[in-house]
């Protein structure tokens, strides 16, 4: 059966890239916006197997790359104190702070765990009632819903101890962060398909039509972004600007209604900081005022951070598309996923970190060759 | 982190007003959110992103993002050794 539909997925492949070269006349840049849809195209290689006209470029939406390192301090600062259990996904646990990262902490003493999902903290907060049990909630849209969930949940069965460090952040704004910067090479945008899934795809509309780019909902297997790059490319070469949705059996235009919901009852939008791009305005959630005795932030007030990130990280220019991670000197040298210098290689959903693990510091490749 | 994870609802419950399931990802059992997917029935293949059920998938749909999620070294959200279990606290008994 595997062989099969290994079989039938690399017919598909195949006839997508042909209809792909037989529609393309001129070079594209395209943007795909999730970092699991980087890892997908680098791990399979599929920017290798694209006409030479097409160049891919790896977008912002790496959850654990773009939390700030003021934020991971802070953090680290509420994870060591004596009265707090700091609970938070796996894949935070190795980014570095200014001084060591999560596991460090726990090392040191400090109570740190790794859980399958924010609602598992309200176990351990009922069962902890003389700790503070605080959450790192960080992602995109796609975990606000669940965040969300928690701290309602938290509020409705009076766990005060419970509070979310909240540094969520949306896509659509950083999708417009990169058209509006004034040496923009993106020319069309893959979707980031789980956040549609909760959110639709109506807030990618005025966008399309606005900066007049196509935007294809994606998913993440081959096919899918095959399928993603073709419906942009054929749109790009036709003049077209609209948003198209490739994921059809996961997302509808208007989302989860009930997640969204959610996401409006428990935060409000805010201005948040992405690390490696700086300030994007109105590009993420925090507490909303009825839930600030659950808001770690107002909890526990973290003073005194400074950070400084490595001058040589080109990180910045790579989430905004303008740089491949190869274009690095520090890339796979100085900078590697167990000595990252910057938010693209903390994460292995991070571009520069997929380059490293998929050995494209080793090797030269030719393009479209 | 954006990625979801589709298994099998083979248990419905509710958890302080909740609603709750168990989902199988191919042996390894996991509860799951299902206030986002109202219309789930047991049986159903859903995907799941840390622990909140985000769409339906069919059978076939599932199991071939399985083997591909496995190929790419991607179902340690569920799977990692790394994750502290929680323990149950026992259901109230009115």
């Amino acid at each position: 059966m595997k062989y099969l539909d290994e079989y039938r997925d690399q017919i598909i492949a195949e006839k997508l890239l042909d209809e792909i070269r037989r529609t393309v006349t001129r070079p594209w840049v395209i943007m795909e916006v999730c970092g699991g849809q980087t890892h997908s195209i680098v791990k399979y290689g599929l920017d290798y197997l694209l006409p030479p006209e097409i160049e891919l470029v790896h977008g912002p939406g790496c959850p654990v790359c773009v939390t700030p390192l003021d934020m991971i301090d802070r953090a680290h600062a509420i994870a060591r104190r004596p009265d707090v259990i700091f609970c938070s996904f796996g894949d935070m646990l190795r980014v570095p702070g200014s001084s060591g990262d999560l596991f460090q902490v726990r090392a040191a003493g400090g109570n740190v765990r790794i859980v399958y999902s924010p609602m598992d903290c309200l176990k351990i907060a009922q069962n902890n009632p003389d700790k503070k049990v605080v959450f790192f909630a960080i992602g995109f849209e796609t975990t606000a819903p669940a965040n969300a969930m928690a701290v309602f949940q938290a509020k409705a069965l009076g766990l005060k101890n419970f509070s979310l460090l909240v540094s969520h952040v949306m896509v659509p704004p950083s999708i417009t962060g990169i058209l509006q910067s004034p040496n923009n090479r993106v020319q069309a945008f893959l979707g980031p398909g789980h956040v549609c899934a909760i959110m639709g795809w109506t807030e990618y509309e005025p966008i399309a039509a606005r900066y007049k780019v196509p935007i294809a909902i994606t998913g993440f297997e081959p096919v899918d972004l095959l399928e993603g790059i073709l419906l942009t490319v054929r749109q790009l070469e036709q003049g077209r600007a609209e948003v198209e949705n490739q994921y059809a059996r996961a997302v509808t235009r208007d989302g989860l209604v009930a997640a969204r919901r959610m996401i409006a009852q428990v935060f409000d939008i805010a201005d948040r900081s992405w690390r490696g791009i700086g300030i994007i305005p109105k590009s993420g959630y925090k507490l909303n005022y009825a839930f600030r005795d659950h808001d770690a932030d107002r909890i526990f007030q973290v003073e005194n951070i400074r950070t400084r990130e490595p001058e040589i990280c080109i990180s910045g220019q790579v989430l905004r598309g303008l740089k491949k991670p190869v274009d690095c000197p520090a890339f796979g040298t100085q900078c590697t996923p167990q000595t990252p210098l910057g938010a693209t290689m903390v994460s292995a959903e991070g571009a520069c970190a997929a380059y490293y693990n998929y050995g494209r510091h080793l090797v030269t490749v030719q393009v479209g060759a | 982190m954006c990625l979801a994870i589709p298994g099998k609802i083979v248990e419905f419950h509710e958890n302080q007003g909740v609603r709750m399931s168990k989902v199988d990802f191919g042996g390894i059992t996991r509860e799951a959110c299902l206030e986002y997917i109202p219309d789930a029935k047991l049986g159903d293949y859903v995907m799941v992103h840390v622990g909140f059920a985000i769409s339906k998938v069919d059978e076939e749909e599932a199991a071939r993002t399985y083997q591909y999620l496995a190929e790419l070294g991607q179902l340690t959200d569920i799977n990692s050794p790394d994750i502290d279990t929680v323990e149950e606290t026992p259901d109230e008994v009115p």
